[in-house]
């Protein structure tokens, strides 16, 4: 495995980094005198091994529990503050947010017909680990799972409501909630409309500041010899001080972010499921059902865990993969066919028109629907992208730039507007052609169980519904546990297996914790208010890997 | 009695696994083996290396090393795991067959309650293989 000297296409390894080969192939590594885990704790407290970066960790878990205990206790005092955070964030930056966006996404198109897309993650001639089904299944996964589900109907039926419903102004200023200049009164256009925010919320933006992140970090990582944490990133700018207080504050708000976005996702998922069963089997849906929900999924999360991501991440992604393949397919068979056939095109066809004037970071008269829908979107995928970058990361050694970023950008998307098409398409068409609001009516985490209560079999999909939403959450659970271990032991994926399932506990304790003390709002306003920060953090990233990428051989 | 030894090896906590490596290479020399020491890392920058690549350098190394102070024949065999914690069992358990070894020495920890939920290494491989298994405990020789 070591340098082929004859490579043609090698280029002289760093001569700065005498004693260190390459990475398979050439490659450029930075030469540092940081070693991995330097600055860890190890112990065996009560005979169990731990491997931990000492302030990262400890900083994160005590400001994380002190959060959790504040917003409990004292529910009725900060729950005004967060809603003025909230709203001041959403209501202010999200120019921002817009903007920063559209730079992700043109960056990681633009780098696919470039021929910086050619340098291989890893070295030039690193194997992939994952075979594409499990590297895809892994990607889709850990990048959206529950959020298809839940948004997965209700998104387009609302996106379409408002847009039907035409703008409404007082003293003028817009008071609608539709998208750009809405629809008024002409179903058509309402639809396609509807479909393309929603598909826009779903599409490229999310997944370039997915691909962004997960680039930056594989390759200051597999090919810059960097540990794997957020902080290697900033190698480039902040060079030596990386290993010291910037960069451990910068893992820091990466631990944060990911822990508050996983944990909205998991009580999403949570109440989801909780409010399948109820409606399936007449399981009561109250806080007693989404606890043991949450306690019992989890444990199957630990399992998971200990199995390791090939044997655990892996085949429980694929299994998920082809259960959403399979509901996919059936509501397509089942549902309007035709509709959903055309309305791909339509859609796709009507995103790609509209996304000019939804991606406009200036000059927006649709204020509630650019800050109320789209910037907490860009928000919240910005809070949830070093969890998803980094699980990416990780699984994606041994592809080029080119292939990764098509991979993390088109295929993904592409599922999405299919996805959306598939079951917003159904639930709208139900509205049209048969006149059934029951789904406009329902509570938000039910819409998708009546969608799928008008087609036939409805016991076996709404199952299969809940099982997915369920497995979701166990690959967010086990996955994010894996980021958020390796964040805090510094960089070490290697680190004792009971530390993964001491934030697999964490994870499950804030749900359960926030969801009793109903403090969704309150994460939600977390998960913006880290992703501010982040935001600066991703605009960083995308001139690293730049300036990384160019460092690097190219590969045939 | 025994052609090929295999030991696994911890390049990042060499003073756990030295009892297990002196054992290795007193049976080495009483069956005239060979000794394979077996490294498993992962492919993301660790503590030993920054690239799989340096890790099985340092592991070839370090095997050099042990066979000049033992006298037999070495080698070494670097296994890259995307997830070494995890599936170590498994990837030891591969790599007995891999290289072909008929007695694989290793060091393990005492029994402890941990231990049913996450069992212990040495156990799990011995479960799983044809090959013996030689399993020393850290206070061996003390």
């Amino acid at each position: 495995m070591a340098n082929d000297p004859n490579d043609k296409s090698a280029k002289e390894p760093n001569t700065g980094s005498e004693g260190i080969p390459a990475p398979e192939g050439p490659a450029n590594l930075i030469d540092t005198d940081y070693v991995i885990g330097q600055d860890n704790i190890t112990a065996s407290p009560l005979g169990i091994n731990v491997d931990l970066h000492g302030k990262v960790f400890t900083i994160s878990s005590l400001v994380i529990l002190f959060f959790v205990i504040i917003t409990l206790a004292l529910q009725d005092y900060v729950t005004p503050i967060f809603d003025a955070i909230f709203s001041f964030l959403t209501g202010n930056m999200s120019w921002f947010f817009l903007l920063a966006a559209n730079i992700f996404v043109i960056l990681a198109i633009g780098l696919i017909f470039t021929p910086l897309g050619k340098v291989r993650i890893g070295g030039a001639h690193a194997k992939p680990e994952f075979s594409y089904t499990g590297w895809f299944a892994m990607l889709f996964a850990a990048g959206m799972g529950i959020g298809l589900m839940f948004y997965g109907v209700s998104e387009p039926l609302t996106h379409f409501g408002t847009a039907m419903g035409g703008t409404a102004t007082e003293n003028g200023m817009r008071t609608d909630w539709a998208p750009l200049g809405a629809a008024a009164g002409d179903q058509a256009a309402a639809i396609d409309l509807g479909m393309a925010a929603t598909i826009f919320h779903w599409g490229l933006h999310p997944w370039g500041i997915y691909a962004v992140v997960a680039l930056a970090l594989a390759l200051f990582s597999f090919n810059k010899g960097l540990p794997l944490t957020m902080r290697s990133i900033f190698y480039p700018i902040l060079g030596e001080r990386v290993w010291g207080w910037p960069g451990h504050l910068i893992d820091i708000l990466a631990v944060f972010a990911t822990l508050f976005g996983l944990a909205t996702s998991l009580g999403m998922g949570a109440s989801q499921a909780a409010a399948g069963l109820g409606y399936l089997f007449g399981i009561p849906n109250n806080n007693v059902t989404m606890v043991l929900l949450i306690m019992g999924i989890s444990l199957v999360a630990l399992m998971s865990i200990l199995a390791g991501v090939d044997k655990g991440v892996q085949r429980l992604s694929q299994l998920n993969m082809a259960l959403a393949f399979l509901l996919l397919g059936f509501v397509i068979m089942v549902g309007p066919t035709l509709a959903i056939a055309t309305g791909f095109f339509n859609n796709l066809a009507s995103y790609l028109v509209n996304l000019p004037a939804l991606s406009m970071p200036f000059g927006r008269e649709d204020a509630n629907f650019s800050q109320g829908w789209t910037a907490f979107y860009w928000a919240w995928w910005i809070s949830w992208s070093p969890f998803v970058g980094m699980f990416i990361a990780r699984v994606s050694r041994g592809r080029t730039v080119r292939e990764f970023l098509i991979a993390v950008m088109l295929v993904p998307s592409t599922v999405s507007v299919l996805w959306m098409t598939a079951f917003g398409g159904t639930a709208i068409d139900q509205v049209i052609s048969d006149g059934f609001t029951g789904v406009q009516d329902a509570a938000l985490e039910l819409q998708l169980f009546v969608m799928l209560g008008q087609l036939p079999l409805t016991q076996i999909t709404s199952f299969v519904g809940i099982v997915l939403v369920m497995v979701f959450f166990i690959t967010s659970s086990d996955s994010g546990s894996l980021v958020i271990d390796s964040i805090t032991a510094g960089g070490k994926v290697d680190a004792p297996k009971p530390q993964r399932v001491f934030w697999a506990l964490i994870e499950g304790a804030i749900a359960i914790a926030l969801l009793l003390g109903g403090g969704l709002a309150a994460l939600q306003t977390a998960v913006i208010t880290t992703g501010l920060p982040f935001t600066v953090v991703l605009l960083a990233a995308c001139y690293a890997i730049v300036k990384g990428l160019m460092s690097e051989p190219r590969s045939g | 009695m025994f052609k090929k030894i295999m030991v696994p090896v911890d390049l990042a906590h060499l003073e756990l696994i030295e009892p297990s490596l002196q054992a290795a290479a007193d049976l080495a020399k009483h069956y005239q083996a060979e000794v394979c020491y077996v490294g498993v890392t992962a492919s993301t920058p660790g503590s030993v290396a920054h690239t799989p690549e340096e890790y099985a350098e340092k592991l070839e190394a370090f095997a050099q090393k042990r066979g000049n102070m033992h006298g037999q024949p070495v080698s070494s065999k670097t296994i890259v795991s995307p997830d070494p914690i995890a599936d170590l069992d498994n990837t030891l358990i591969e790599a007995i067959d891999d290289v072909g070894a008929d007695l694989v020495v290793m060091p393990t920890h005492p029994p402890k309650h941990a231990d049913a939920v996450i069992p212990s290494h040495g156990g799990k491989v011995a479960t799983h293989t044809k090959a013996s298994i030689f399993l020393v405990r850290p206070s061996a020789g003390k």
